[in-house]
């Protein structure tokens, strides 16, 4: 049976001489231009839930680690901080990182848990890895319980775009429990005093790797992003085309401080860049303040947006599904109304 | 790298039997699952590697020897199966579970394709009949767990491209040139097949099977296996303890215009930045 594999027996050995230790999380931590990426911080919040100690882990260029090392040592949580600098690790891709895990998980590692932001660079490495460790991957989780003494630990996660939670437990006999963390249900871990250590991880440098990063095209904009923004102001299709998307959200969200969103009917149509979608296929955020403007709801949307504090809707359609979540609602016509919202807030 | 003069294609495509993406769906009272009984239909991200694999062969002309699509599932993963058969695949491979079966975990269905895979490319009398590509969703809209892909190219030690949003096969070279979606952006790639690529939504436009193909889709052949027949165990390794309902959401009735808007605003505590 493919399920009990070598590695599986082993590790299920060793780990009846470790219950009484307790959890010790592997944190990868992510910086974008040595910048901490902020679901990497919620990811910390989430591990330190755990009750055990708390391994980070910064990989990059030689450029950026040094400065994002000193950064992680001062976080909330951190025991200690593993890095490793390769120029294959600059635009890290699966192929590349995976091996670095590996050696980190390997045989005689002190880790229980592997932990990450739900990014689009952990999400392509963690199940990877997993796999490779005989183990499942929870992914997306939004919030976790860790049962020290029987070893296990209990996650819930949204299932059906949201219209689901799933609580599901990650029995001891899984020697090392992978997850990804929703950003948006863990508050980012705070900067303190801090002692951790860090320890210089040589880089496992694959030879000839099956895939090769060619470029990154980060989408520009001088607003809040819109993962983390307090604000979000998402338009949908009844925008028209991308001159009315930007005419008439971005002086709004100028006015609110807030970042912009769109739904998938607007990406689509091409009013708005796809890394600005928010739903169940694209971000999910929980701001302050969420304003759907001229977006219908769907299913896929609400999966999204529907965690966030205070949702306003304006929409010509009364029986928009929109309306049904939201605290409040506005029948009009956006392209009257939402001018007229932006000239009164700035009085 | 294989040395084959003329290179061609094959390609794996897993296909999922989910709820279909309109349905409102039900936590059942016992808080196990969801109520079933409601319209399945092809996870929408496997259609789309459905489609992109039938364009492949369209843009590759002949190079595209054949594409395999595959499900994991009760005998009602057959009608998903036939469905792929009708958009363009050339034959089925159906992983039969009894009914009411748990669906497998990711692992398990990673495993699955890999123990499929290694069938068939141990039984390939030519390095062209091998299957080199795989092309699956990015996630299933029921469990959103988003990892069978990459768990693959994790067992297989294959490359992947994760969330696609375009795909340049060459064949001659042995190559393929993605560009995915990531937080923000994208980021092309320069993959080495063999490789396992996934879908996003925006990688192309999924076509209607049309009533002649659905009838030709009927006469195509669907290879039946037993999990025992590959060797892989469906146990899980997840415990579901619960399945809830979130809580409810009540909308907060509506206002007349512009002014009260803002006056809802300011209660809020939200005003101009």
């Amino acid at each position: 049976m493919l399920r009990t594999g070598s590695v599986f027996r082993r590790r299920a050995f060793a780990r009846t001489y470790a219950t009484a230790t307790s959890p010790h999380a592997l944190v990868f931590l992510e910086h974008r231009g040595g910048v901490l990426e902020s679901g990497s911080l919620s990811a910390l919040t989430a591990a330190e839930q755990l009750g055990g100690e708390i391994s980070a882990l910064v990989v990059g260029s030689a450029e950026y680690v040094p400065g994002v090392v000193d950064k992680v040592k001062k976080l909330k949580g951190v025991t200690s901080v593993l890095h490793s600098t390769s120029i294959q690790y600059a635009n890290p891709i699966a192929e590349t990182l995976a091996p670095l895990f590996e050696k980190l998980l390997s045989d005689s590692s002190p880790f229980t848990h592997v932990v990450a932001a739900t990014s689009s660079s952990a999400k392509s490495v963690l199940p990877r890895v997993s796999a490779r460790l005989n183990v499942p991957t929870v992914s997306d989780v939004t919030s976790l319980t860790h049962d020290a003494a029987a070893g296990s630990t209990t996650f819930t996660r949204p299932i059906y775009a949201g219209n689901a939670i799933a609580t599901v437990r990650a029995p001891a006999d899984i020697a090392i429990k992978f997850f990804t963390v929703r950003g948006t249900a863990f508050a980012p871990a705070p900067a303190q005093d801090s002692t951790a250590t860090d320890t210089v991880v040589e880089p496992v440098e694959v030879a000839d790797p099956p895939t090769v990063h060619i470029k990154t095209t980060i989408a520009k904009s001088d607003r809040p992003d819109l993962g983390v923004a307090s604000r979000v102001v998402s338009g949908g299709r009844a925008l028209k085309n991308a001159e009315t998307f930007q005419s008439t959200l971005y002086p709004l969200a100028d006015v609110l401080g807030a970042a912009v969103g769109a739904s998938r009917a607007a990406v689509d149509a091409g009013y708005a860049d796809n890394s600005l979608q928010v739903g169940q296929t694209g971000k999910v955020v929980a701001p302050e303040l969420y304003m759907a403007l001229g977006i219908s709801g769907a299913i896929q949307h609400l999966a999204g947006m529907k965690d966030s504090k205070l949702i306003v809707a304006i929409n010509k359609d009364a029986d928009a599904p929109i309306f049904q979540v939201a605290d409040v609602g506005l029948i009009a016509d956006i392209f009257d109304a939402v001018p007229e919202l932006t000239e009164k807030l700035k009085k | 790298m294989r040395p084959s003069p003329a290179r061609l294609l094959n390609i794996l495509v897993p296909v999922k039997r989910a709820v279909d993406y309109a349905v409102k769906i039900r936590v059942n009272p016992q808080q196990t699952g969801i109520d079933a009984n409601v319209k399945h239909s092809m996870n929408p991200f496997d259609e789309i590697a459905v489609e992109e694999a039938v364009r492949l062969r369209e843009r590759l002309k002949g190079a595209v020897t054949s594409i395999t699509a595959l499900s994991i599932g009760p005998p009602k993963s057959l009608d998903t199966l036939r469905t792929a058969l009708a958009m363009g695949a050339d034959r089925a491979v159906h992983v039969a579970l009894p009914d009411g079966a748990p669906a497998p975990e990711p692992l398990a269905v990673a495993r699955t394709l890999r123990a499929v895979i290694a069938r068939h490319n141990d039984a390939a009398a030519a390095p062209a009949d091998r299957i080199d590509l795989v092309v699956l969703g990015k996630q299933a809209i029921d469990d959103d767990l988003g990892v069978t892909g990459q768990m693959l190219a994790g067992l297989l030690g294959w490359g992947q491209a994760t969330c696609a949003s375009r795909l340049e096969v060459d064949v001659a070279a042995g190559e393929a040139l993605v560009t995915r979606e990531i937080d923000g952006g994208a980021e092309e790639l320069r993959c080495r097949l063999p490789l396992v690529v996934t879908t996003d939504l925006r990688l192309n436009e999924p076509r209607y099977a049309s009533l002649p193909n659905i009838m030709k889709a009927k006469k195509k052949p669907v290879e039946t296996l037993s999990p025992a027949d590959l060797g892989v165990d469906y146990t899980p390794q997840l415990e579901t303890l619960k399945v809830a309902e979130p809580p409810v959401r009540v909308g907060g009735g509506k206002v007349a215009n512009v002014d009260e808007l803002i006056a809802k605003l300011k209660e809020a505590g939200i005003t101009a930045a």
